[in-house]
């Protein structure tokens, strides 16, 4: 058991030594810009869940704010269940939206309501009529934002909440640019898309830009990793058996190797 | 797997079968009576380990292949159905994506354990020879299934890589379009990158055979490196190590499983949660880990085809390593010298880890190019130090140096497991 200590101990000194590996590019990849704001989120450790509220706060926030530029193309309104919406409720929110169907039996392509098996709509047919609308930028689909950055979740909001009025002395922006703490480069196209008061919450919710971006920033971690507590919850009940069966096996080890000298 | 088998059931069936194709007899030689080092300490647990880990990266393969499309409009939105809408999709493929990192984890252990004990010396030179194959043919498995969810590491990774071909003098560039199926990674390569993913895996699984053909010849080396010199230098397989390395896959499992359950992504890119885009370049494109110091050393060299020529040199030179060593003692253990040096090398390849990931400019560039230096050198002084260096003397034999360290043999309680332990401490 000694030796075996030894080694382990050995090899989380190997893995302490290579962890900045791991992470190398991430300070890099923040263009240098300060470290991200520190939020406790309700989904974090082992134990943790989605704050249901706050999911369906956050979609509130990206229908009314996000949704006119950013699309959510690995959503369908089915995995609005998942949130904790009603089948009415979601169905609602899916009639709300016009899609397109067909070719019907005349050969015509159809105009429908929204159903729980279609996907969350795009705002733009493309990505050059997006760029029109846009002043030349692109805003990316945000399905898997809360994956695709360094930071994460946490990203997101500090992105939201990064806005200066002014860029600092000697920073001149491009035309149409605003200025971001916690942007790559600090110079970023999307102007600052929410503030307090933003939309007002039907649950009443006091509408903080704070509340606001740690709503969307929740929902999009969902978005992105919807088997987050499936995860977890799974994880914990296979690292609690694997302990066991491993302490077993520990004592079927010791028994075996007891006749041995 | 050599010679006749001495096995003899009660059973009449299994009688009948064994007479007509000795499976139970090859069973039991291989794995139950197999007479095995009395004094193998935990570092000899990651063989049997890797092979958990290729059978696992197998299955859980298998089974994303049957949700994903290897097309390049259609992979990236495929690997996300896996994620979302099929059942445990989403463990199957953290499991595939973690399990190459621990695949390589315990295959890197596995190396230098070898090269700490001398288990690549005569007469094993041919079974560290397979070992390095099988390592070559895993980083190729691993760099192609890389490519495979189309994000953008995906895809820059892949024209990083490949592009290295077109540093070939004369026909690099025609290498390179033929590797690519055209002009650019695209469609073409992303399908038979799929094609080849699936495939070498089963070509590992029989050079892995070959492997444990070669190991069975002449035994498992161990910490003291001296040979076997009879039954009582051995005890069989089962129940002995079979119980030893499942308790070593239960540790495995705890520390897999918490980077599975919680920390998924950790060893990932974000990057690569970005649909590949061929006219956008990632600010930094950094491969998997695990090949990072071998881009370091890519890196170290101002020119690109002798950058590429390091690179390669750097895994190939492993073949050399049995006849690079003059010494005839194996084991670290009774080599000062050598000693340090290896723990010289290991160090280094950590720092050309580190220094691969990160961006070649300043200070790294410099402390690459020393780590490259210094990698090499060690298998340039390795020759000399056989001839100058003054071995500790070696014990007769791994029984009596078993029993001198377990104090004759006495058993109180907490003995038995430390008597063996204290053998493989020595040094």
């Amino acid at each position: 058991m000694y030796k075996f200590a030894k080694v382990l101990a050995f090899t989380a000194v190997a893995a302490l030594f290579a962890s900045p590996l791991f992470h190398s590019s991430k300070a890099l990849a923040s263009g240098g810009a300060e470290p991200l704001k520190e939020v406790s989120w309700n989904h974090s450790g082992p134990f943790g869940t989605f704050d249901r509220a706050a999911l369906q706060r956050g979609l509130q926030v990206y229908r009314e704010v996000c949704s006119g530029c950013h699309g959510l193309r690995f959503i369908a309104f089915r995995n609005l269940l998942e949130i904790g919406l009603k089948e009415a409720e979601a169905k609602a929110i899916a009639a709300e939206y016009t899609m397109m169907d067909g070719p019907n039996d005349e050969g015509e392509m159809y105009e429908r309501p929204g159903k729980l098996f279609d996907y969350m709509p795009s705002p733009f047919d493309n990505e050059k009529a997006a760029r029109a609308s846009n002043n030349g930028a692109f805003p990316p689909d945000l399905s898997l934002m809360a994956k695709a950055r360094f930071g994460g979740e946490s990203y997101i909001y500090s992105l939201l909440l990064g806005y200066e009025e002014e860029a600092p002395e000697g920073v001149t922006l491009a035309e149409g640019m605003a200025y971001n703490r916690y942007f790559p480069g600090h110079q970023i196209a999307m102007g600052p898309p929410i503030d307090d008061e933003a939309v007002e919450y039907v649950d009443g919710t006091a509408p903080t830009k704070e509340q606001i971006a740690k709503d969307v920033s929740t929902f999009l971690m969902w978005a992105a990793e919807p088997a987050l507590e499936q995860r977890k919850r799974m994880g914990v009940k296979v690292i609690l058996f694997l302990i066991v069966l491993t302490i077993v096996l520990y004592g079927v080890k010791r028994k075996v190797w007891a006749d041995l000298h | 797997m050599s010679g006749h088998s001495s096995f003899q059931s009660n059973n009449a069936i299994i009688n009948w079968i064994e007479y007509r194709l000795p499976i139970f007899g090859f069973i039991n030689d291989s794995l139950v009576v197999y007479p095995t080092p009395k004094n193998l300490n935990y570092w000899w647990n990651m063989g049997s380990l890797a092979g958990v880990m290729l059978v696992l990266q197998i299955v859980t393969g298998i089974i994303l292949a049957m949700h994903y499309t290897p097309h390049a409009d259609l992979a990236f939105a495929s690997t996300e159905h896996i994620m979302r809408d099929v059942n445990y999709g989403w463990m199957m493929r953290y499991m595939h994506a973690n399990g190459g990192s621990m695949f390589f984890i315990v295959v890197y252990i596995h190396i230098f354990r070898g090269m700490y004990y001398g288990s690549y010396k005569a007469p094993r030179e041919l079974l560290w020879w397979l070992g390095i194959i099988i390592f070559i043919l895993m980083m190729a498995t691993a760099f192609m299934g890389y490519v495979l969810p189309w994000g953008q590491m995906s895809f820059w990774g892949a024209t990083v890589i490949t592009n290295l071909f077109s540093a070939v003098p004369l026909v690099g560039e025609e290498i390179v379009a033929w590797l690519w199926g055209g002009f650019a990674v695209a469609q073409p390569t992303l399908n038979r990158f799929y094609s080849l993913h699936y495939l070498l895996p089963f070509v590992i699984f029989a050079v892995v055979f070959i492997h444990l053909w070669a190991l069975h010849v002449h035994k498992s080396n161990n910490p003291l490196g001296i040979d076997i010199k009879g039954p009582q230098d051995t005890i069989p397989f089962h129940p002995y190590y079979t119980v030893k390395d499942l308790y070593g896959m239960g540790i495995f499992g705890i520390i897999f499983a918490w980077l599975l359950f919680f920390a998924p992504n950790l060893l990932g890119e974000p990057d690569n949660y970005i649909p590949a885009n061929p006219l956008v370049t990632p600010t930094h494109i950094v491969p998997e880990w695990y090949f990072l110091p071998f881009y370091a050393i890519l890196r170290a060299v101002p020119d690109k085809l002798f950058g590429v020529i390091a690179m390669f040199a750097s895994l190939f030179i492993l073949f050399a390593l049995p006849w690079l060593d003059t010494s005839k003692v194996r084991s670290a253990r009774f080599r000062p010298v050598y000693k340090m040096l290896f723990w010289a090398f290991f160090i280094n390849c950590f720092v050309l880890g580190y220094i691969g990931g990160k961006p070649a400019e300043g200070i790294f560039i410099i402390v690459g190019r020393l780590s490259t230096v210094l990698y090499f050198l060690f298998f340039l002084v390795l020759p000399f130090i056989g001839w100058f260096e003054r071995p500790r003397k070696l014990p007769e034999s791994i029984s009596t140096a078993v029993l001198e360290s377990s104090g004759g043999g006495g058993s109180s309680d907490g003995a038995p497991d430390g008597a063996a332990a204290k053998a493989e401490d020595r040094g």
